[in-house]
């Protein structure tokens, strides 16, 4: 189970952060820098993971952003890393080549694309056209709502 | 991802005007968002948001703010809160959003939640509401929300709330709905496995579901259900294989293939069940053989994916029963992973070799220079995970190496947890392995200065043990003793302050201990040293209480040096201190006190524990004859507090009673014990009575590989750092390059390499030095320790574990007492009449009272584990009934327990000679298991042996003279309920007791309506059912008590309320609620 996913820039800003198990607000923040410092100091040509407490952690950057995500001890690190990738896939096809920037000014809609993806720390759905298909129904609901501001028709 | 293209902030300008429509990203935000980014300082970033935030908490309070605005703010608080300032002046707001807000805005206010509120936050009550409406709404995207926010934020005693709408999702007709709903129960089973007992049967038809999404998500339920007990799901291996390979041959929708692999996210899950399924299982095993070969066919795409599923399939293959085809196939593919260029895989190798190794030490041979190219590895990561490796492989001979290579790495190492990971496995390697003592005292220094006080206590406290128990030969000890005293001297004299604590207090203790068994030094020096220490600024009080306490067991004789000493910590702040000051200076006055209070050398197995205190008897007495109030026990004291209303200012926890018994005794062996004053005596008592009663702990077993070579004893001092082969003689070095294959040309760092591999790989598999000279497999160890019952590995739960501890001991005492009293009236075997059964078991139980009837089932189960065999054997056997009649059986229990309340006799197993029945017999402070062997026979039966060799105390076997043996399960044996126990109250200490007790639970239960009082009549089923003890009936509602074996109670409340029945339950203990409550859904539901 996944415990927490972690967004952050090469400058080492969150750009986004969902926490899968609760834990109090100093944690988080000490987490987060944790994160930060452990995952940008890490050399060219070493591997993704990396041990902390008794957590795996494993990370990727995609252009300017690295997607760190913690995994418990049973977790396969290769199948996380694949997550991360499915999870760029997804904000990739929905803001058609996303980039730092869409994050940065869209990140509820990239929270929104997550919450159809992973709940409680574990995959939820991994067609990747049904989460696009939830993800923009609700969209394109919200747009009807703006212009009539009536009920749909479900 | 090669289309995702950095765009540079000075794109900005653009990209807000091509995106303005689409993207909607809101002025405010955006003009945020863009001057924050053209900042440059902390501090002006500060100031920013700072205004903002007022800015905001002025909008938000104003009633002019549209629903509309809000979500805009709303959003910008989020992204202050993600740069990290508080805007919990929103949190209401958010709740707000979600509760009126249009579809548009209830999004977001969700989202605001499910970020900003933990679990356990206060305003969550104020959404239950809210997710209940939305829950019950027709609209698709409302109900997805509600269940999304469910699964994200909700907390154990809000579950109840929603269960049963979520429950109802589970036929919804949208399968997005189903599998969010399950999605939710599966995060429930974690946080409340009890609530969602009940729904198992629906889980199972989400396994059938026509939808892959909802049948995947039932998986994780279903893996963590196997997880806990995989007995239960055995019927389902079919079924899960036939999942697998529809999906491995590609029957499911493309949709679901990710880079061509199909649903690997799903096999994954498949693979984890089915390797937990055919674990120890053969003939479940042989069901899933088929598949995991297609599998391992199939995954041969050069892609990560696969190789995630290939690491779990070659896990599968060696964890259920091994089929030697497919292991060959499974290490085939290790290498493929080992061998990768890509780092990533070449890490999951090693990880699947620490794994595999386990079961088949050779694999580590073929791997041996890639492993040694991973060791000098530029990541850390990667030598991390190589030394795990190493450690799983370390045998007599290679231990010298591989430790050497594990406190290398450790000495560069930084990570606080990987230092404590390791430095407890350098701990066991040289507890286990060690060549010869110089080695082991020095690897222990390491162990020490390195892990100094992050080290788990355990390491410490066997450490001393192992000195302080020794093997049996007295030489041995004395000799690993000296050169302990001697290391530690030499360590003494130089630098000291930046020595861990830790390490201070062991080595005080031994000096303390063995510091006279040193001849040539003189013990004013000793004392001087000590003494010096106590000067030291950064040595803690209670590292001084250690070595105060050393001081004292070598005073002997020295008493100037002594005197001052005394003088000057009897002043000291430091109560401990300074009682230990005074009897410092009592006892160096009075060498004949000295000599009976701490003998010198005395043996470890001499020492009584008198844990009664008795010897305290006449000064009770005396004291209360003088009017003294008699002592009560903890929770009567806490009652007698509850009485008194005005003092009680504290909620009410309950209190863990620390059992000070039998310190005063063993003070002088045990070492820990003189940290009584830092509140840790539930830890080293546990050591003391380990320590007393075990009588061998030590095989000093004489070391014997000198024929293969390996002989490091000659340099031993001098570690072998820089040529690990060095230590290493030509005999095996040969071997070892014999079995790595010649390379052509070898350079001379290739060479250093095999070298270094031939001291690594030494001693593995067939091909290695110890087989050919046919020797047995396990070489001899040094240190080796007996099996001990509960040695766990964490002394954080130091008190937890030693109640475990002693209430296995006393319930071991009771079954031993039974076997002897039942069988053996006229033969007190002298096995048996070495436990010692006093009927006094109630200082365990009381200890054991705030656990929760899990561990109290654990506890229960491994002390029959914990006991080893008791074999009884008597001349004959009494009872000649044939199994037929075991009703009568009971009339054969003892008198003193023929008046229990017991359960029918149930027939375990029979022969034609022998019977075997079993009952269970509910005492107040203990659950009693009697086993009846009758013989059915006319001939005498002699030597009937009666292995109870459970576990989790599931079946036992039983062994005849015939020959035969049975193994057979005592099915329901150890039911949890069996340690509940009526509590006899009035309904006014009910009243009291009501109110003290803080952990609550509240659920509706089923009404049992088919007598004339619905009431009445469930209550009495239950009482039936559950041994629970009805205080009163008043009208439409009751009241009842029961206690766990161990004290703890519960109380409950049951009111009717329509055709259900209103259970609101009450105890101390935050688990037991649940757990009676589950217990009482079950009676109900069977009844």
């Amino acid at each position: 189970m996944m415990h927490f996913l972690l967004l952050f820039s090469r400058q080492g800003k969150l750009r986004l952060q969902k926490w899968f198990l609760p834990l109090p607000e100093r944690e988080r923040k000490k987490i987060v820098k944790d994160m930060t410092t452990m995952v940008l100091s890490r050399k060219p040509r070493t591997c993704n993971f990396l041990h902390w407490k008794d957590l795996k952690i494993v990370y990727k950057r995609y252009a300017s952003l690295y997607f760190c995500c913690a995994l418990e001890n049973k977790d396969n690190e290769l199948l996380a890393l694949e997550i991360l990738h499915r999870y760029v896939e997804l904000l990739d096809k929905y803001f058609g080549s996303v980039c730092e920037l869409d994050i940065i000014f869209n990140f509820e809609k990239a929270y929104f694309i997550l919450d159809e993806f992973l709940m409680g720390g574990e995959i939820q759905e991994t067609s990747k056209q049904s989460i696009a298909k939830s993800v923009e129904a609700s969209d394109m609901l919200q747009e009807t709502m703006e212009e009539y501001m009536s009920k749909p028709a479900f | 991802m090669s289309d995702v293209v950095e765009k540079t902030l000075t794109a900005l300008p653009g990209l807000f005007d091509s995106q303005t429509g689409a993207a909607k990203i809101t002025n405010r935000l955006r003009q945020l968002i863009k001057s924050i980014t053209e900042l440059t300082s902390k501090h002006e970033e500060e100031n920013l948001i700072k205004q903002e935030l007022s800015a905001m908490k002025e909008q938000v309070s104003s009633p002019n703010t549209t629903m509309k605005q809000m979500r805009e703010i709303m959003v910008r608080a989020m992204y202050c809160e993600m740069l990290g300032y508080d805007a919990s002046f929103t949190y209401i707001h958010a709740i707000k959003l979600a509760q009126q807000g249009g579809l548009l805005e209830k999004r977001v206010g969700y989202l605001a939640v499910s970020l900003f509120l933990n679990e356990g936050h206060e305003l969550l009550l104020l959404l239950v509401n809210t997710v209940l409406k939305d829950l019950q709404s027709t609209n698709l995207i409302e109900a997805c929300m509600a269940l999304t926010v469910v699964a994200q934020v909700f907390p154990k005693d809000m579950i109840p709330a929603v269960l049963p709408l979520v429950e109802d999702k589970l036929s919804h007709p949208k399968e997005i709905i189903r599998r969010k709903a399950v999605l939710a129960l599966y995060k429930f089973y974690l946080i409340a496995p009890n609530q969602v007992q009940h729904i198992h049967a629906k889980f199972r038809k989400a396994l059938c579901d026509k939808d892959p999404g909802v049948m995947t998500s039932s998986l994780h339920i279903y893996l963590q259900l196997i997880r806990e007990s995989p007995d239960s799901y055995k019927d389902m291996t079919g079924s899960f294989v036939t999942i697998l390979k529809q999906v491995v041959g590609g029957k499911l929708p493309l949709d679901f293939n990710y880079h061509s692999v199909p649903a690997p996210w799903l096999q994954i899950q498949l693979l984890r069940i089915l390797s937990l399924l055919g674990k120890e299982d053969q003939s479940t095993s042989e069901l899933m053989y088929e598949v995991l070969d297609e599998s391992l066919r199939r995954a041969e795409m050069n892609h990560n994916i696969t190789y995630a599923i290939l690491y779990e399939c070659v896990k599968a293959v060696y964890t259920i029963h091994p089929k030697a085809e497919l292991l060959e196939k499974a290490a085939r593919c290790i290498g493929n992973f080992v061998l990768s260029p890509k780092i990533n895989l070449k890490y999951l190798g090693l990880k699947a070799l620490t794994y595999v190794v386990q079961h088949d030490a050779k694999l580590a041979l073929q791997h041996q220079m890639t492993i040694i190219e991973c060791l000098d590895h530029s990541d850390f990561t990667i030598k991390r995970e190589t030394l795990e490796l190493l450690f799983r492989i370390t045998n007599a001979q290679n231990v010298t190496v591989i430790v050497e290579k594990m406190l290398d790495f450790l000495r560069i190492c930084n990570d606080e947890h990987t230092i404590i990971h390791l430095v407890g496995k350098v701990a066991e390697l040289a507890e286990k392995f060690a060549p010869d003592n110089s080695w082991f005292i020095q690897t222990m220094n390491d162990v020490f200065s390195i892990g100094g006080d992050l080290l788990q206590q355990d390491v410490p406290n066997n450490f001393l043990r192992l000195l302080a128990e020794g093997s049996e030969s007295k030489e041995e000890d004395d000799q690993l003793r000296l050169y302990a005293v001697d290391s530690y001297l030499t360590v003494l004299k130089g630098h000291t302050s930046h020595l861990p604590q830790c390490f201070l207090q062991v080595m005080s203790w031994v000096l303390g201990e063995y510091a006279h068994l040193q001849e040539s030094v003189d013990q004013r020096e000793v004392i001087r040293l000590l003494t010096q220490l106590l000067d030291q600024r950064s040595v803690s009080s209670e590292t001084r209480v250690w070595i105060l306490s050393a001081l004292t067991k070598i005073s002997e004789g020295q008493t100037d040096l002594i005197l001052d000493l005394a003088e000057s910590l009897s002043s000291s702040q430091d109560t401990v201190l300074r009682q230990q000051a005074q009897e410092l200076r009592h006892l160096s006055q009075d060498s004949q006190l000295h000599e009976w209070a701490l003998p010198r050398g005395a043996p470890w197995d001499g020492i009584e524990v008198d844990s009664s205190l008795s010897f305290l008897d006449g000064f009770v007495s005396e004291a209360l004859a003088a009017g003294a109030a008699p002592y009560k026990p903890p929770h009567q004291r806490q009652e007698e507090l509850c009485e008194d209303r005005a003092l009680n200012l504290e909620p009410y926890g309950f209190s863990l009673p620390v059992s000070l018994s039998s310190c005063s005794i063993t003070d002088r062996q045990s070492p820990t014990l003189l940290s009584v004053s830092s509140g840790l005596s539930g830890n080293s008592t546990e050591l003391s009575q380990k320590a007393g009663s075990s009588t061998l702990i030590l095989e000093g077993v004489k070391r014997v590989w000198g024929k293969d070579g390996y002989l490091p004893q000659k340099e031993a001092t001098a570690p072998p750092v820089d040529e690990p082969s060095a230590a290493v003689q030509p005999p095996s070095q040969q071997e070892a390059a014999e079995r790595i294959e010649p390379r052509p040309d070898p350079s001379t760092q290739n060479q250093d390499k095999q070298q270094l591999a031939s001291s690594l790989f030494v001693g593995l598999g067939v091909g290695s030095s110890m087989s050919l000279l046919g020797k047995s497999e396990a070489p001899p160890l040094r240190f080796r320790k007996k099996p001990r019952p509960h040695e766990s590995s964490s002394s954080s739960s130091g008190t937890s574990e030693r109640s475990s501890d002693s209430s296995s001991r006393s319930s071991r005492n009771t079954t031993d007492s039974f076997l002897y009293s039942s069988l053996l009236e006229e033969e007190p075997a002298a096995s048996i009449s070495a436990f010692d059964h006093t009927p006094k078991s109630t200082t365990a139980n009381g200890l054991a009272q705030n656990k929760d009837t899990k561990e109290d089932r654990r506890a229960n189960t491994s002390q029959i584990l914990g006991g080893d065999m008791v074999i009884v054997r008597p001349s004959t056997i009494q009872d000649k009934h044939p199994p037929s009649v075991s009703s009568d059986l009971t009339a054969l229990l003892p008198a003193d327990l023929k008046d229990l309340p017991h359960s029918d006799v149930i027939s375990l197993t029979s022969d034609p000679s022998l019977s075997l029945s079993s009952c269970r017999l509910f005492r107040d402070e203990a659950l009693l298991l009697v086993i009846f062997i009758s013989n059915c026979t006319e001939t005498v039966i002699k030597d009937v042996a009666v292995q109870l060799t459970c576990e989790e105390l599931k079946t036992v076997s039983l062994r005849g003279s015939v020959g035969s043996v049975h193994s057979l399960s005592l099915g329901h044996c150890p039911q949890q309920t069996s340690s509940v126990r009526p509590l006899v109250v009035t309904t006014e200490e009910y009243g009291k007791l009501w109110l003290s007790l803080s952990h609550d639970v509240k659920q509706n239960l089923k009404l049992l309506t088919d007598a004339g009082d619905p009431l009445r009549t469930t209550l009495n089923a239950l009482k039936d059912a559950l041994q629970l003890h009805v205080v009163d009936i008043i009208g439409s509602e009751g009241i009842v008590a029961c206690r766990l074996l161990s004290g703890a109670p519960c109380l409950l409340h049951c009111r009717v309320n329509g055709t259900a029945l209103a259970m609101w339950l009450r105890s101390p203990h935050p688990a037991l609620p649940d757990c009676i409550l589950y217990h009482c859904q079950r009676a109900l539901a069977h009844h």
